[in-house]
């Protein structure tokens, strides 16, 4: 899937920044450090827009494209924001075959943007995802981490208004 | 320095404790004052139905009870039957609570473990016959089960290394050290005929035999945790459940090629088995069953974690290496191979984390043990994971050789809802399906191999009526467009062209001829790919095709969908002789597709309906169908 660039404007605290180059120091001189590096720089700023790739690969003495090459490459690396209310469905063979598409489009429709989008106001994320291994209690979706199991697109409704 | 007699201490101490868990029904006194251990499932399925807060209402009601002196609350691995978790059983007597909630504890706590009396309402229906209550292994899901790989899943506590020593726990590690040579465990594990759990099944002895045989130097032990394929959940639970094992069988084969270091590839969506890997890990080096000179003997290993961040391919060795040293997970041209030059460019072993988790046993029990389970050339057991349209979905663990037809009808307890087994799909995006008439199959490699599917990983994917074979193709073809690297042409361009075919087809504009175009193109995919993604990306195409070419027909010559699934080629019509005319559906259609009177037969405006079933779910009388 191609990824989106943010139309979000970027902006950092000072922590975030220190934290970074912290994390960066740490990894300078280990062997495929790159990975590593981006994944936690993800967790410190919950995406990787340009800015933080530009500031790893002055880090790391490696080119731009090279960070960009790797961080495009693998799904779980996102150059788009969590919104507030960030959705996923889980789009894996156990779930799919329970009826997790239609939980797919209904999510879509609700929210009004599709996989990998964030709403304009920053209210809504959604992603659907590869299989997150909870396929007892297929079809699934989870917002905000909470992980919803046997349920229907009729249920998509409430369990979103939970959290607006 | 850690001694083996320090090791043998910890495992007379723990055992005890851990030993009324082991389903004989009595109870042992370990002298803590323990009477009775609450196993709760720590895995990934009864965590997100909420099992940690069942956890805290239990400890609290132990606590107002008075007896948390008493009771031992142990959170474990995976028990294998996530189709009714949260799970909890209750050691010595075996008791199997299913489907709990924190609101049950109060009467857990007071009835059984104070009063002594199960709380039968609550407990797993199969265990209840009568006025008795079985213990599990006589229950149809587990009656018939092995556990090798997940002996330790729900029954340890994985965040406790002691109660993995308990159960003979770094044992093998320490016979490997001190009685063995490389040399010997290399033949034991030849001898054993255990074939890699992880899809291909190559042979795990005559891997290490190759990077054993390279000269002395830096040499590596990865192991693969990337498991890819949506539906398989039997690694992570492994690690969830028992990761010491891997560890352990970790640091055996790094003695037996002589390395001193190993790498755990791991997905990063199991954030539960990578919370307790790095426990596992800590604890092993605190202890110094990893790190420098274990036991002793001078041989120094230590293990690393990598995350890694949602890339399918990255499940194929050699890609996976690629992604260890920090670049884009593309594979890299077989040979050289691994084992001759891999990971940094050195030697190195790749082994599934279910290959690992038998290495242990292999070692303690013996070779002949292991073979002795199992089919002529397929040894040993596999852990499945059952999902789809099956009552029991869930991990079980058979020994080679049983058939679909006691694993789906016995174990996984049948299709529900009186619906019938159409097929059931393995290996994932690289497998195929076994149709109903194969059902007696006995699963091992090369039985599947020959009907056209493949072990793969072990999800196991069983599909009714209501599933369209066409569509799962579809499925699966979407997935590998998706995870295809992009670095050769057959896989990158290859599979979008199938893909394309099949959405033309399942649209209603397919022609006889793209059928024979799919079968041509695949040819020419499985042959020139790269690696095994691509290779194996026509599979879903070419079983679907071969057993189910009478849907492609349908869909190509009569465009419909017998499933009833394919939205292109469905329409709803209204069974005029059930329609009571009551305008529900009418006033629900969000297209106004509907009309007709009051208690007059409602119709449905074929060109304005958008197929969204809105109307099915609103009418009460079954009157509106799927044609």
């Amino acid at each position: 899937m191609k990824k989106k660039l943010t139309t979000v404007a970027f902006t950092e605290t000072k922590e975030q920044a220190d934290k970074l180059d912290a994390l960066i120091a740490k990894y300078k001189n280990v062997g495929g450090n790159l990975m590593p590096v981006l994944q936690g720089a993800q967790d410190i700023y919950g995406y990787l827009p340009l800015e933080v790739q530009k500031k790893i690969a002055i880090g790391l003495d490696v080119s731009v494209s090279e960070v960009y090459g790797v961080a495009s490459f693998y799904s779980q690396f996102s150059f788009n924001p969590k919104g507030k209310v960030s959705i996923a469905v889980c789009l894996g063979t156990a779930c799919y075959v329970k009826g997790s598409g239609k939980l797919h489009e209904k999510c879509m429709e609700i929210t009004g943007i599709g996989a990998g989008d964030i709403s304009p106001d920053g209210r809504f994320s959604y992603d659907a995802t590869r299989c997150i291994g909870a396929c007892g209690l297929a079809p699934v979706m989870t917002v905000n981490g909470d992980v919803y199991g046997r349920i229907t697109p009729a249920d998509v409704d409430g369990i979103i208004a939970k959290y607006l | 320095m850690f001694t083996i007699e320090q090791l043998n201490a910890i495992r007379a101490e723990y055992a005890p404790k851990v030993e009324m868990r082991h389903g004989h029904g009595h109870f042992v006194d370990a002298g803590d004052g323990i009477r009775k251990n609450v196993l709760i499932c720590g895995g990934t399925g009864c965590t997100s139905s909420g099992s940690m807060d069942i956890r805290d209402a239990l400890v609290t009601e132990l606590k107002l009870a008075g007896i948390e002196d008493e009771i031992k609350v142990v959170t474990t691995g995976c028990f294998g039957l996530c189709a009714l978790g949260p799970i909890m059983i209750v050691y010595p007597e075996g008791t199997f609570y299913s489907k709990v909630t924190a609101d049950d504890m109060h009467e857990i706590v007071t009835e059984h473990l104070v009063g002594g009396e199960p709380v039968r309402h609550l407990l797993y229906k199969e265990t209840v016959k009568g006025d008795e209550i079985l213990a599990l292994d006589q229950t149809p899901f587990y009656a018939k089960q092995k556990r090798v790989a997940l002996r330790n899943c729900g029954v340890i506590d994985p965040e406790c290394i002691n109660e993995y020593i308990a159960v003979d726990g770094y044992q093998a590690l320490a016979k490997v050290l001190t009685e063995m040579t490389p040399d010997s465990v290399i033949q034991t594990i030849l001898d054993s005929g255990i074939r890699g759990r992880g899809g291909a099944g190559f042979p795990t002895g005559k891997k290490w035999t190759f990077a054993k045989d390279q000269p002395a130097g830096k040499k590596y032990v990865v192991c693969n945790a990337d498991e890819g394929d949506p539906g398989a959940f039997m690694d992570r639970s492994v690690l969830e459940g028992d990761p010491h094992a891997v560890l352990e069988a970790m640091a055996i084969a790094g003695f037996a090629i002589g390395a001193d270091e190993g790498y755990i590839y791991v997905r990063a969506e199991y954030p539960i088995a990578v919370h307790r890997l790095e426990i596992a890990i800590k604890q092993a080096e605190e202890i110094g069953v990893l790190g420098e000179n274990i036991f002793g003997t001078g041989f120094n290993f230590k293990v690393t974690l990598r995350l890694g961040a949602g890339a399918f391919v990255c499940g194929e060795e050699t890609a996976l290496l690629t992604s260890i040293e920090g670049n884009r997970g593309e594979p890299r041209p077989r040979p050289p191979f691994p084992a001759v030059k891999g990971l940094f460019g050195k030697p190195t072993i790749i082994n599934n984390v279910e290959t690992l988790a038998n290495i242990a046993q292999i070692i303690l029990k013996g070779a002949d043990w292991f073979a002795s389970m199992g089919t002529e050339r397929s040894k040993g057991t596999k852990v499945f994971a059952l999902g789809g349209k099956i009552e029991n979905t869930g991990l079980v663990e058979i020994p080679m050789g049983t058939t679909l037809r006691e694993v789906v009808e016995e174990i996984g307890g049948g299709v529900p809802n009186g619906k019938h087994f159409k097929a059931a799909q393995t290996g994932g995006p690289s497998g195929g399906c076994i149709p109903a008439h194969l059902i007696d199959t006995p699963i091992d490699y090369d039985n599947l191999t020959a009907i056209g599917s493949m072990m793969g990983s072990g999800g196991l994917i069983v599909m009714d009526e209501d599933t369209c074979m066409v569509d799962i193709a579809k499925f699966f073809l979407e997935f590998t467009v998706d995870e295809s690297c992009g670095k050769c042409v057959p896989c990158r361009v290859g599979t979008m062209r199938l893909l394309e075919i099949l959405e033309k087809i399942t649209s209603g504009n397919g022609t006889l001829a793209d059928i024979d175009k799919l079968e041509e193109l695949s040819k020419y995919i499985s042959s020139a790919s790269l690696c095994a993604l691509g290779q194996t990306a026509p599979n879903p195409v070419l079983s679907t095709l071969r057993y189910f070419r009478d849907e492609y027909i349908a869909h190509v010559t009569d465009k419909t969908c017998p499933a009833h699934v394919c939205k292109e080629l469905m329409r709803y019509q209204i069974d005029a002789t059930k329609c009571k005319g009551c305008t529900a559906c009418a006033r629900k259609c969000p297209v106004g597709a509907i009309t007709g009177g009051i208690r007059q037969p409602h119709t449905i405006d074929a060109e304005k309906c958008i197929k969204c079933g809105v109307c099915i779910s609103t009418c009460k009388f079954d009157a509106i169908v799927k044609a």
